[in-house]
């Protein structure tokens, strides 16, 4: 209890964040919410799925639903060649797979360092995003995970 | 409630000895001689007894013990196992099994100290101790009636008495005990006392499931290893190919740990057939044939209730009363019989009684009567047809209902259970009136099935251009393969109003390109190499879908796909094939629906757990004619108002149209041959008379000339292609044979002169109608029909295309949106439309098919209704509702105005 007394004294409480990279945006997810992190997989693609669902991966013998977050957030699709990540999600019915261009590190976060979405985000990344955490040297943009994975089947 | 481990093991124990009870003590009514049986009654009431004391339970020890003394008396041959004492002895059985369920859920017995049945229990001992010949050295008085806490004091000189181990009746339930020692079970049905205790062990099932899939994962690795080895030096080929063998063995035991034999669910039936018979006054026997026949425990656990249900309805409206059947010459005892066998990767099981059988004329009334069919709908059904009706939802036939059946869950429910499990249940009249038999048929195992691995290209200039794509086919779909090679083979394949089909062996098979049904590519028209052709069966229709290329069978592990992908109709599911990738299990009526080989009426009524023979709602009755070249043609019988024949000679010209005085009017006529193909001369001219179908709408009406009325046919339209050609409306499937529908607005039109009918929607003339089907065919046959009554009609695929039309014609006066049970459009537009500013003065009115959709759209979510709910067939009552929801409309709209644009 103490110890926890003197870190909130320094940065208020925090909350741990998993960090990536899609296109030039820097987001976060709550670190509780992951799974694992893995590289590349090969995917089998699914013929008539709503568009950004990029396709099915095996992660260990269990099927994992890939979702392609570039396209969620309307940007283009990554160079060619450039290989995504994923970032398995846990959600209520079994592991999401998001590919996202690159992993970036897992941070404490502060929250009183949120603030809401600044109104010149796009709409489409707008919808997709929680709040804002205004970092020492960047912003990270809260993805709000569920919102993604709902609107991704559509 | 946590209970301790020996408590639990306890009670996994006894109730498996009770399951077991209720079957011996039946058999032992009918064979009260039988010492063995006797015997082994009595030893599990002992080993209870001993077990119960042991933890405390009093209760349960003094039921159980005056239960055994009784049993101890017939045992020794002092007394007669009657009727009554049986009961009593049932009576018992259910209150320990009540005893035990209180201790499973409570930890403790529970309030109910069973006095009652104590006391007759202890009634029924006395009576026979105090009859003359009665030896008194048995006759033990109870204290432990008096004092329930202390029954244990009772049991030394039982146990004494006990044989504890009996080999003969040991040996005659030994088929059962192998599978059943692995698999913990309330409803596991053998012995397990002395002989094989040792050898057994109770495994959880969620620990078996692991295994399976650990199992899975050993034998994919497996795989990958054996490919990366090939080309190998020889001892690690070697000892990859011990691996190999040993994997497979091991997925196969461990499989075998979850398969249980079909005998552990009928074990209870006996029981259930006896209280039923002698609620009912009836003498029913029960046999059973093929019970060791083994399940999948998944499967076991879900055709539990629905088969009690069968074996309840064969009691309860199967075997007729004793005197009955006396008076029918037959024994005066029914009989049940239950069978099981594998067959081809499934498990059949029938359920056969020697009853009345079902009476066609009965269901019909009492379908009638629940206002489930119409009688004009009866009268023309089969016998079969009947017998389908019921597993109607909603139908239960027990003209009283009776406690034992006709409680509103019927056979439907049994039907939709059984197809949950990927199972098929029908019912039979056995001929001669005979009685009756339930056939099941069920797959083996639900998680593993044998695939046919198959490929498809993906052509275009989409994200998968280019790759190869690999699909498994549940082999349970599959018919057969077939290769087209050679030039002149594959000509066989012809086009039928641009509709690919195939002659197998001088039947047409519709064809169904994998990569277009897919979207994966636009090209349907075969490359220059050879056709695959796989002969699947799509519901009750075989179809040929035509592949890249064909590997080789597999067996594969279903694994679900995610909540996410339910909603595609394409897909059973997905697999994990031998290089570790993920390939698509195809759902084969799903696809057969996405090409379009089942229409949509018919796959509502599957969602709906029916048949085409139970449910005579979706089926439309076609007339069926010739004329000209064109063989056979069809409309609508309802949409037909007489058919007429005419001598030729009676035809006028009116302003250079054939005209006929009918009815003190004048029928404007067409000669269909003519217009369909032009140049060709009637094939009828020659004779003296002409075949006229007369269409009559009131102001408007035609009479088409044909050269012959074919037939009649009532069926479910199953194949659909819109066509190109003037005048037709497309092609179906009716009969067995391609039957080219007429399209018969097109025609009015005709006759009419032209643009009467084209509607503008900038002009006010007409009330515009927008009619929402994803089913062409329905949706243009009730476009003709409206506008026939004078609408201007626009129609909508999809709810895209719907809101569009909405958007871009927002004075639309009425939406008619068709409810299916396969999507949500109906109600997804009524939302959209009614979240729409500018749209939400619009009237929908909800046309239905189907029992089932039409529930479905009177409960929506929400505040949401529509503004009408119609049977679509029932075309006059459509028509009324919808003059009178546009005259509402004609009032509130001036005032809302707004958006309208008027």
């Amino acid at each position: 209890m103490a110890d926890k007394d003197l870190l909130a004294g320094d940065l208020g409480e925090t909350r741990q964040f998993a960090t990536f990279h899609v296109g030039d945006l820097f987001f976060g997810i709550e670190a509780i919410r992951v799974q694992e992190v893995i590289r590349h997989q090969e995917m089998t693609p699914i013929p008539l799925a709503p568009p950004a669902i990029q396709g099915l991966i095996n992660l260990r013998g269990q099927i994992v639903t890939a979702v392609d977050t570039r396209r969620m957030l309307a940007l283009p699709p990554p160079a060619v060649g450039k290989r995504p990540m994923n970032i398995i999600i846990k959600a209520e019915d079994g592991a999401v797979s998001l590919l996202v261009d690159e992993i970036g590190d897992v941070l404490e976060v502060p929250l009183n360092s949120f603030a809401p979405v600044p109104d010149n985000v796009p709409a489409p990344q707008r919808d997709l995003v929680a709040g804002v955490y205004k970092l020492r040297h960047q912003l990270m943009l809260a993805l709000d995970s569920e919102r993604l994975l709902e609107n991704a089947c559509h | 409630m946590d209970l301790d481990e020996e408590v639990r093991e306890f009670l996994i124990e006894c109730n498996e000895n009770l399951a077991n009870l209720d079957r011996e003590v039946v058999l032992l009514e009918q064979r009260p001689k039988d010492a063995k049986l006797i015997a082994s009654v009595f030893r599990t009431f002992h080993t209870i007894k001993g077990t119960c004391g042991f933890f405390g339970f009093s209760i349960l020890g003094a039921v159980t013990h005056i239960a055994e003394n009784i049993l101890d008396q017939v045992r020794s041959s002092q007394r007669e196992l009657t009727p009554e004492l049986t009961s009593l002895i049932l009576q018992t059985v259910d209150a320990i099994k009540a005893l035990l369920s209180e201790i499973e859920s409570e930890g403790c017995e529970g309030k109910n100290e069973y006095h009652d049945l104590r006391k007759r229990l202890t009634d029924a001992f006395q009576y026979a101790t105090t009859a003359p010949d009665a030896q008194s050295a048995c006759a033990e008085p109870e204290p432990s009636v008096k004092s329930p806490a202390e029954p244990v004091a009772e049991l030394p000189p039982q146990m004494q008495q006990a044989p504890v181990a009996e080999p003969p009746a040991v040996a005659a339930t030994a088929p059962m005990k192998e599978v059943e020692a692995s698999v913990p079970s309330d409803e596991a049905g053998s012995q397990k006392h002395s002989v094989v205790l040792d050898s057994t062990i109770r495994v959880d099932v969620g620990l078996l499931d692991k295994l399976m899939n650990l199992v899975g994962e050993l034998v994919l690795a497996r795989n990958q290893l054996l490919q990366g080895t090939s080309g190998q030096d020889g001892v690690l080929i070697r000892t990859v190919q011990r691996l190999n063998v040993i994997t497979s063995e091991l997925q196969e035991g461990v499989l075998k740990t979850r398969m249980q034999p079909i005998g552990v669910v009928w074990n209870k039936l006996p029981r259930v057939i006896r209280d039923l018979a002698a609620e009912c006054g009836k003498k029913i026997n029960i046999e059973m044939e093929g019970a060791e026949t083994e399940l999948d425990k998944t499967i076991i656990e879900a055709i539990k209730d629905p088969l009690t249900h069968i074996v309840r309805n064969s009691c309860d409206h199967g075997v007729e009363m004793p005197e009955v059947r006396l008076g029918k010459g037959k024994p005066a005892e029914g009989l049940v019989l239950l069978r099981a066998f594998h067959e081809g990767g499934h498990v059949n099981i029938e359920i056969s009684d020697d009853g009345g059988g079902l009476n066609p004329e009965k269901l019909k009334a009492r379908a009638i009567q629940k206002g489930l069919i119409r009688s004009e709908q009866a009268a023309m059904m089969t016998e079969r047809e009947a017998v389908h009706l019921v597993f109607m939802p909603g139908f239960s036939t027990a003209e009283q209902v009776t406690k034992i059946s006709g409680r509103g869950v019927g056979m439907d429910v049994v039907k939709t259970n059984i197809q949950k499990i990927g199972g098929i249940v029908d019912i039979f009249n056995r001929p001669g009136a005979a009685g009756s038999t339930v056939k099941i048929k069920i797959p083996l195992t639900l998680a593993i099935i044998p695939g046919l691995i198959i490929k498809a290209h993906a052509g275009g200039a989409g994200e998968m251009a280019g790759e190869e794509h690999r699909f498994v086919i549940p082999q349970a779909n599959l018919i057969e393969l077939v290769r087209l090679d050679r030039e002149e083979d594959r000509k066989q394949i012809e086009y039928v109003n641009g509709i690919p089909v195939y002659r197998r062996r001088g039947q047409l098979l519709p064809l169904t390109y994998l990569n277009s049904v897919l979207g994966m590519d636009d090209c349907i028209f075969p490359s220059s190499d050879a056709v695959n052709i796989v002969v699947l069966q799509a519901e009750d229709r075989p179809f040929g879908l035509v592949v890249d290329g064909i590997f080789d069978t597999q067996e594969i592990v279903v694994k679900p796909l995610g909540k996410r992908l339910k909603g595609l109709s394409s897909y059973l599911g997905a697999t994990i094939m031998g290089d570790g990738r993920v390939a698509l299990i195809l759902d084969v009526p799903g696809l057969a629906r996405l090409a379009g080989i089942v229409s949509q009426a018919r796959d509502a009524k599957r969602h709906e757990a029916s048949t085409a023979d139970t449910c005579p709602e979706v089926r439309q009755t076609f007339l069926i004619f010739r004329a000209g070249s064109f063989q056979r043609l069809a409309v609508p019988l309802a949409l037909v108002s007489r058919l007429e024949q005419f001598p030729r000679k009676t035809v006028e010209l009116a302003s250079g149209q054939p005209v006929l005085h009918y009815r003190e009017r004048i029928l404007p006529l067409l000669y269909l041959s003519k217009l369909l193909d032009p140049g060709s001369e009637s094939g009828g001219a020659g004779s003296e008379t002409i075949q006229i179908i007369v269409f009559d709408e009131g102001t408007r009406r035609v009479g088409i000339v044909v050269d012959q009325i074919v037939d009649i046919v009532e069926e479910a339209v199953t194949f659909t292609q819109s066509s190109t050609h003037v005048g037709l409306l497309g092609s179906a499937v009716i009969g067995g044979t391609i039957t080219d529908l007429i399209d018969l607005h097109m025609l009015l039109r005709e006759v009419s002169g032209s643009g009467s009918l084209t509607y503008d929607l900038e002009a006010n003339a007409l009330n515009t109608l927008l009619i929402v089907d994803e089913s062409p065919l329905e949706a243009t046959m009730l476009r003709g029909y409206l506008e026939m009554c004078g609408y201007a009609i626009a129609d909508a695929g999809c709810l895209k295309d719907a809101l569009e039309f909405l958007h871009a014609f927002p004075r639309t006066d009425l939406v008619i949106a068709s409810l299916s049970l396969r999507t949500q459009i109906g109600p997804d537009l009524l939302a959209a439309v009614r979240a729409t500013p500018a749209l939400r003065h619009i009237p929908v009115l909800a046309i239905t098919r189907d029992q089932a959709t039409a529930s479905r759209g009177q409960h929506l979510d929400g505040e949401l209704h529509f503004d009408g709910l119609e049977d679509a067939d029932d075309r006059a009552q459509l028509l009324q509702t919808i003059r009178q929801l546009l005259r509402v409309r004609r009032e509130p709209v001036t005032a809302v105005g707004a958006g309208h644009g008027r």
